[in-house]
């Protein structure tokens, strides 16, 4: 009982730490984390996300009608042919045209989850005309974003320990610094580790690549509306895996470039480069003023 | 279930008053298949019970966020390696193949003993020293690389303890073990039959284990290979797998996959033998498609071996790889989709006794297709992006796996126990035991799904407010599945403690297959004489 009693606190505290979260999101547009007790996909806010989901609500409608069908089918022989009421088994042990049609129907339902599925992954795969690059490198434990095309500007993202958290930021998924990208734009992430294996996974925009050491991984995101989307590294890759939040916000290209400029600016003033908490402050600033998005949830 | 004396005992003609050797001969230097299956047997209880304990803790520690049961993350990772190592190499292998498979390939084909019974001895002995090792880096903390060993983790910059070399040492001694007794199987197998058992009449559970010895006989040495490469990366100073010395790590994927996929076919095909004997035995009649059957099995083992990349989707290999790992990993779902609907059509039209064996073959029937449907999932490359590596991936492994090959060593362990030891199991512990587990398990895992889609990452000692209330569940499930596994024990207990002895075939008509025309138990040594297959 005390368990249960201490589930309900933790549950109760979850509450309105989102509930601030969506207060935030009505200035700063919306905000992409996991939610308590859900049990589907993260919404989409990007359209590769929305194409996986279109996806899996298909595969889903299959999977659940086959697992029915085989229940149903467990359940009536059950039923049916235990040894109380049907007392003298047959003997039959073959039967040609059921075998082929075992066999052959399963083929055509794959068919029919392969063909939007090859459409999906190349897709997914890359894009032609990106607008801008950035490049993600893992290291044990934070992840480096930095800005090849955008005067090198280089940002450390770190988690926030539990003492530091801020009223409103949520444990093991808000960071020090985010990676700030313009909201519909295509970005071009080139994935690479400093150590060992990480993997960069933001599950509302629908993207995930390892980051391998030795080795540029290409992969492209674009957020659909301004607002902060979590993610998490994936990849084991040392005793603070579970502490190597990712958390992107697409600001308007406005604000971006506000950001940008500030950014540079600090960078060129040789002050450590990510000065996070202040350049967030002038996005910030720049977003309540000039965000036309309102709320997208 | 018809309990008699043994007045029916000697009936074959033959000498069984045998001589048995003295404890250390028959125990340590043992030859015989059946004692070695005993043996292997009970090493996997022992696995099994190490193995649950550390899920035990992992449950616990994931009940609730910001948990400190266990203390630090590298103690977690270790914890994640050791199970995961533990569950496939230490329980599962040695409960379906070295111990099923001992004890009834020979009693199944008519055969007196294995082809090298002092080569079974070594590929028995070989395992204990291996758990000890894989606990070494357990209790050391060392071996915090994930079961998957993929380097860089896994080599001496970041994992630099004695503890990681001895997880790959014991993975070595315990890939040696496989491989002697996968040729021991092959060997015995296609020689050993009795006269007139041709392939095409053999009892799917000895075509399952031959397969499965054929899968190891291939895919082991290359595991063999992979952490050799990786023990040298780790003290000798070569760079295999090193960027900086011009390897590359996702090399290590490839070859660890290339393995590991066959791998877990490796773990359910005995189980897939044990469920049809089990399903035909309970439902009176014979299996339906044997062939159909067979060749699906041979189907799966053959395409297991050309899908290895769908673990690898993100490791930045080509889109066409992808594509056509997508497509060959779908194809696997039609061979088993037949023998998922072989095993309903058994049933269909027989006479079902729901005994504690037939409700654990039901109960397989259901989770392995629950866990089968989603691989399909999981197979999608797409799809893959947002699951990869979340607990959606361990629910759907855990299905075909924790529960799908578990729940075939539970069912053997019913269909057989009497067989192998004497006497009959408690029918009403045996019931109690195939509920809670599989109300928990079902706890366990279902809600894993939910998690994995909403983006819970695994591996993951510690995780945001939001996953809680699944995890949760979760937990509780786990404590269930516990006190599930305790009850198993108790079964063990009342079993062996048992007066009541049982005839030879105790599950009457339906059970057809050579073993039944043996005392219960065997007689040291069986099949003195021939039998002869129409």
């Amino acid at each position: 009982m005390q368990a249960l009693r201490r589930l309900f606190a933790v549950l109760m505290m979850g509450t309105p730490v989102l509930a601030l979260g969506s207060g935030q999101a009505v200035a700063q547009g919306v905000v992409a984390a996991p939610k308590p007790w859900e049990i589907g996909m993260q919404a989409a806010y990007s359209p590769m996300k929305q194409e996986i989901i279109d996806l899996h609500n298909l595969v889903l409608v299959i999977i659940t009608l086959v697992t029915v069908f085989v229940g149903v089918l467990l359940l009536w022989v059950m039923y049916r042919y235990n040894a109380t009421r049907n007392p003298v088994p047959s003997r039959i042990s073959h039967h040609t045209g059921l075998e082929i049609a075992w066999t052959v129907i399963p083929v055509l339902i794959l068919v029919i989850i392969a063909i939007p599925s090859f459409r999906l992954i190349y897709y997914l795969d890359r894009t032609p005309d990106p607008d801008m690059t950035i490049k993600v490198t893992g290291h044990q434990w934070y992840w480096e974003y930095s800005y090849p095309d955008q005067g090198n500007v280089d940002i450390e993202s770190r988690y926030i320990h539990d003492e530091d958290l801020k009223p409103g930021q949520l444990r093991l998924l808000d960071v020090d610094n985010q990676l700030v990208i313009p909201a519909g734009k295509k970005i071009r992430i080139l994935a690479n580790s400093g150590d060992v294996i990480h993997s960069f996974f933001v599950p509302s925009l629908g993207v995930q690549r390892y980051a391998i050491p030795g080795r540029t991984i290409e992969m492209w995101m674009m957020a659909d509306v301004p607002g902060v989307y979590y993610g998490e590294c994936n990849q084991i890759c040392g005793q603070d895996h579970s502490r190597m939040p990712i958390s992107v916000r697409a600001v308007s290209e406005a604000d971006f470039k506000a950001w940008i400029e500030q950014a540079q600016k600090s960078a060129a003033a040789g002050r450590p480069q990510g000065n996070g908490a202040r350049l967030m402050a002038a996005a910030d600033a720049a977003s309540l003023a000039g965000d036309q998005h309102g709320v997208q949830r | 279930m018809a309990a008699t004396t043994h007045d029916n005992a000697h009936g074959h003609g033959h000498d069984d008053h045998d001589h048995k050797p003295s404890f250390v001969m028959r125990w340590l230097c043992s030859t015989n298949h059946k004692d070695i299956g005993t043996l292997y047997l009970i090493f996997a209880v022992i696995g099994g019970t190490v193995g649950g304990i550390l899920s035990e803790i992992m449950r616990a520690q994931l009940n609730f966020p910001g948990n400190h049961i266990v203390t630090s993350g590298q103690e977690w990772n270790t914890i994640i390696t050791s199970h995961g190592l533990l569950m496939i190499f230490f329980s599962v292998m040695p409960a379906l193949i070295g111990g099923f498979g001992n004890w009834f390939i020979p009693l199944m084909i008519g055969a007196p003993d294995m082809a090298f019974p002092r080569l079974n001895n070594i590929s028995f002995w070989l395992l204990p020293p291996a758990f000890v090792l894989i606990c070494i880096g357990l209790f050391m903390g060392e071996s915090g690389s994930g079961w998957t060993l993929y380097p860089p983790l896994s080599n001496a910059t970041y994992e630099p303890g004695m503890g990681m070399d001895c997880t790959l040492f014991a993975l070595h001694l315990a890939g040696a073990s496989s491989l002697l007794g996968a040729m021991n199987f092959i060997t015995t197998i296609f020689n050993m039959r009795a006269p007139g058992m041709t392939l095409h009449k053999m009892p799917l559970f000895v075509w399952s284990e031959l397969i499965t010895a054929w899968l190891l006989v291939l895919a082991v040495p290359v595991l063999a290979g992979a952490i050799t490469m990786l023990i040298c990366d780790r003290n000798f100073g070569t760079a295999f797998f090193d960027p900086a010395g011009g390897g590359d790590p996702v090399l290590f994927q490839h070859l660890f996959w290339f393995f590991g996929h066959p791998e877990v076919y490796i773990m359910i095909l005995p189980g897939f033998g044990i469920i049809s004997h089990v399903i035909s035995t309970f439902s009176k009649k014979p299996i339906f498609g044997y062939l159909g059957m067979v060749y699906a099995m041979v189907a799966i083992g053959v395409v297991g071996f050309v899908v290895w990349a769908h673990h690898m989707y993100l490791s930045g290999i080509d889109i066409d790889t992808r594509a056509y790992f997508m497509a060959a990993t779908l194809v696997i779902a039609v061979p088993t989709g037949v023998k998922i609907f072989s095993w309903i059509a058994t049933m269909w039209g027989g006479s079902i006794e729901f005994k504690t064996p037939m409700l654990w073959a039901i109960g397989f029937l259901f989770v392995f297709t629950l866990g089968g449907v989603t691989g399909v999932v999981c197979a999608n490359a797409g799809i893959d992006e947002v699951i990869h590596n979340t607990y959606y991936v361990v629910a759907h492994f855990h299905y075909v796996l924790s529960l799908g090959a578990v729940f075939s060593i539970f069912c053997g362990f019913y269909y057989w126990i009497g067989k192998m030891s004497g006497r009959q199991y408690p029918e009403f512990w045996g019931r109690v035991h195939f509920w809670l587990t599989f109300i928990g398990v079902n706890l366990v895992f279902f809600p894993q799904h939910f998690l994995g889609l909403s983006g819970m990452p695994r591996r993951y000692p510690d995780y945001p407010a939001a996953f809680a209330g699944w995890n949760y569940v979760s937990s509780i499930g786990a404590y269930i599945s516990g006190i599930a596994y305790l009850v198993f024990l108790y079964v063990c207990y009342k079993t062996f403690t048992s007066k009541v002895t049982v005839a030879d075939n105790y599950w009457g008509e339906g059970a057809t297959t050579l073993e039944w025309t043996q005392t219960s138990p065997p007689a040291f040594h069986t099949y003195a004489e021939l039998p002869r297959i129409r």
